[in-house]
């Protein structure tokens, strides 16, 4: 396992982690701007966090 | 805004080399004695995330360096041209080999590997064993875990269906505590993820999926050393039932989208060079939705129990009135933090499974229309 | 991924795919079926026992319309019963008056005509008593007067004379 394929996958995980944060906090404005809407919502956070997070462990077990 | 987040960034990162350099000087303070307690506490806890052969307990070891372990030993049964079975206690966890009808295996790195009489295992460059591996069978310490964790959940769900029956629809005991789950599974999972009409044939697979991950979850939690769901073999098992399941109950609509995902919207010469890329794409992702679900179970549990291994073993490490009680702090937060994650990776395992069941049992609007002609 | 794929067990694999899928079908058939009926039968319950209930409270609603509808009626019945006593009452005693009136009229007239002939026949009495008294007096006059034949004689020309006048 080389360096330069960890600091790969290390940015790969950093880039996941904004990724996440983001749809997180969207999510939570979404739901303060609408509280009715929560369960779909969340749904549709926890899809989008899911295909992304999919990418973070693609990166991590190429390593 | 984007500026503020900019700043944040650049203080994690700086937080981050901060405790990198920490590190590196708590290593030159070590001596050469610690470095073995250091190698020690990590084949441990490598040891500890593995399946294991022998139910153990604890392990100590004796004042005149003998290694003492409490437990119970489990059958071995393996496939090397007809079937062996023995006690895993032949093994003595690793220290002797064992000898059955003729055959000489021996327990390696948690794996059983084929051996001459001698014991001597072949590496190859890169230091790995190329002995032959019979096919292991066994009644793992994983395996007991998956029949303990079966049997509490039939005596504690069979007693809350039998509490119904007693109580004229009100649970007792435990059920009052569980019977909210199962609602919630099933008002907040099933039935909006796939459906008011079809929700009703996935709800035992879901109900099964939730409980059995999230008790062998807590299982993990507990110091008996368990890691089941930390195993790919078990996650694996378990992506494997939800996509046969999503594929066996798809629709027509649902492979139509597969194989035929733009419709009428264009005619079939139109279609050609987009589905070319289109096609294949939709086929990957048919594997990529089971495979992001074991391997974030799997990353998941393994990664909670080496960092609060980590932190349990950096209080033997530091030995220090200041360092111990901090990892013992951070590992009591974490083990905190580990009881949530028991119970969200389960939902999310199941929540996912029930999202890609509603996907694949979807019937889109001309159906229902055509359901309503027929109906009148 | 080589560690991944070094780490999986076929062995472990077999067992959990075994183990689970017969946990499965034992909690299917044990737990899950009746635990899942057994909600659902509650739910429907608690639903026909809310229907039940409302539909209690939708009659409970026409039954006390209905008690106030027959309340109203009974009063105005009441009312009008109340109004035609009245006016009963007030006929009655109406009639009676002029019944009474006429009645009385009638007995006063009576009276009147009793008196009347009453009268009649006392002044045909005293008519004929006078007569017969002013008769006997003038027989006692006349038997007087006609005691000496002067007198006589001097009537018989006065009553000749009267006659001659008359």
């Amino acid at each position: 396992m080389e360096i330069p394929v960890m600091v790969g996958a290390g940015l790969v995980v950093i880039g996941v982690g904004i990724g996440i944060g983001r749809i997180g906090g969207s999510a939570m404005d979404a739901i303060a701007r609408q509280p009715e809407a929560y369960g779909k919502i969340q749904t549709a956070m926890l899809i989008a966090a899911a295909l992304i997070e999919g990418i973070g462990f693609a990166a991590l077990f190429a390593v | 805004m984007q500026k503020n987040t900019l700043t944040r960034f650049l203080l994690v990162v700086a937080l981050f080399l901060g405790q990198f350099t920490f590190a590196s000087d708590t290593e030159k303070e070590v001596g050469e004695h610690d470095k073995d307690l250091k190698t020690e506490i990590k084949e441990y806890i490598t040891h500890h995330l593995q399946d294991a052969h022998d139910f153990s307990l604890f392990s100590y070891t004796k004042e005149n360096g003998e290694h003492k372990y409490v437990g119970f030993s489990l059958p071995v049964i393996l496939w090397d041209d007809g079937l062996r079975v023995f006690s895993s206690s032949k093994f003595h966890h690793g220290e002797t080999l064992a000898e059955v009808d003729g055959n000489h295996y021996k327990l390696y790195h948690s794996k059983i590997y084929k051996t001459d009489a001698e014991g001597t295992i072949h590496y190859d460059e890169e230091h790995h064993a190329t002995n032959v591996k019979p096919i292991d069978f066994s009644i793992t310490k994983n395996v007991v875990m998956i029949i303990i964790t079966g049997l509490l959940m039939l005596w504690l769900f069979t007693s809350l269906a039998r509490s119904y029956a007693k109580n004229n629809g009100v649970p007792t005991g435990a059920g009052r505590f569980f019977e909210p789950i199962v609602l919630y599974i099933r008002d907040d999972i099933a039935r909006p993820n796939i459906g008011e009409k079809r929700y009703k044939k996935y709800m035992p697979f879901l109900l099964t999926i939730f409980f059995f991950i999230w008790f062998l979850n807590m299982f993990g939690l507990t110091p008996l050393g368990i890691n089941v769901t930390g195993n790919i073999a078990i996650t694996v098992s378990l992506a494997v039932m939800t996509f046969l399941i999503t594929n066996f109950t798809g629709t027509k609509d649902y492979w139509m989208h597969q194989f035929d995902p733009l419709g009428k919207s264009l005619p079939w010469y139109g279609k050609i060079p987009l589905y070319i890329i289109l096609v294949p794409i939709e086929l990957l992702g048919l594997i990529i939705k089971p495979f992001s679900l074991l391997i974030r179970l799997y990353a998941n549990m393994q990664a909670g129990h080496i960092v609060l291994m980590s932190l349990i073993g950096l209080m033997f490490i530091f030995k220090s009135w200041l360092g111990s009680p901090l990892s013992f702090g951070l590992a009591f937060a974490i083990s905190l933090i580990e009881i949530l994650v028991a119970l969200l990776q389960a939902y999310i395992f199941t929540m996912l499974s029930a999202l890609y069941f509603g996907f694949a049992s979807e019937e889109h609007e001309h159906d229902h229309e055509h359901e309503a002609e027929v109906a009148h | 991924m080589e560690k991944l794929l070094e780490e999986f067990s076929l062995g472990l694999f077999f067992w959990q795919t075994v183990l689970f899928g017969l946990l499965l079908f034992l909690m299917w058939k044990f737990a899950w079926k009746p635990i899942l009926n057994a909600i659902n039968d509650r739910e429907d319950g608690i639903k026909n026992a809310l229907d039940a209930a409302e539909d209690a409270k939708r009659e409970m609603q026409n039954v006390t319309a209905d008690s106030e509808k027959l309340l109203k009626e009974a009063r105005a019945e009441r009312e009008a019963m109340l109004k035609e006593a009245r006016e009963i009452k007030d006929k009655i005693v109406a009639d009676a008056k002029d019944q009474a009136q006429v009645e009385g009229d009638k007995m006063v007239k009576q009276a009147q005509a009793t008196i009347e002939s009453e009268k009649n026949a006392a002044v045909a009495e005293i008519k004929t008593q006078v007569a017969n008294l002013s008769v006997d007096i003038a027989e006692k006059i006349i038997k007087g007067e006609l005691s000496d034949k002067k007198k006589q004689l001097k009537l018989v020309d006065d009553m000749l004379g009267d006659i001659k006048l008359n």
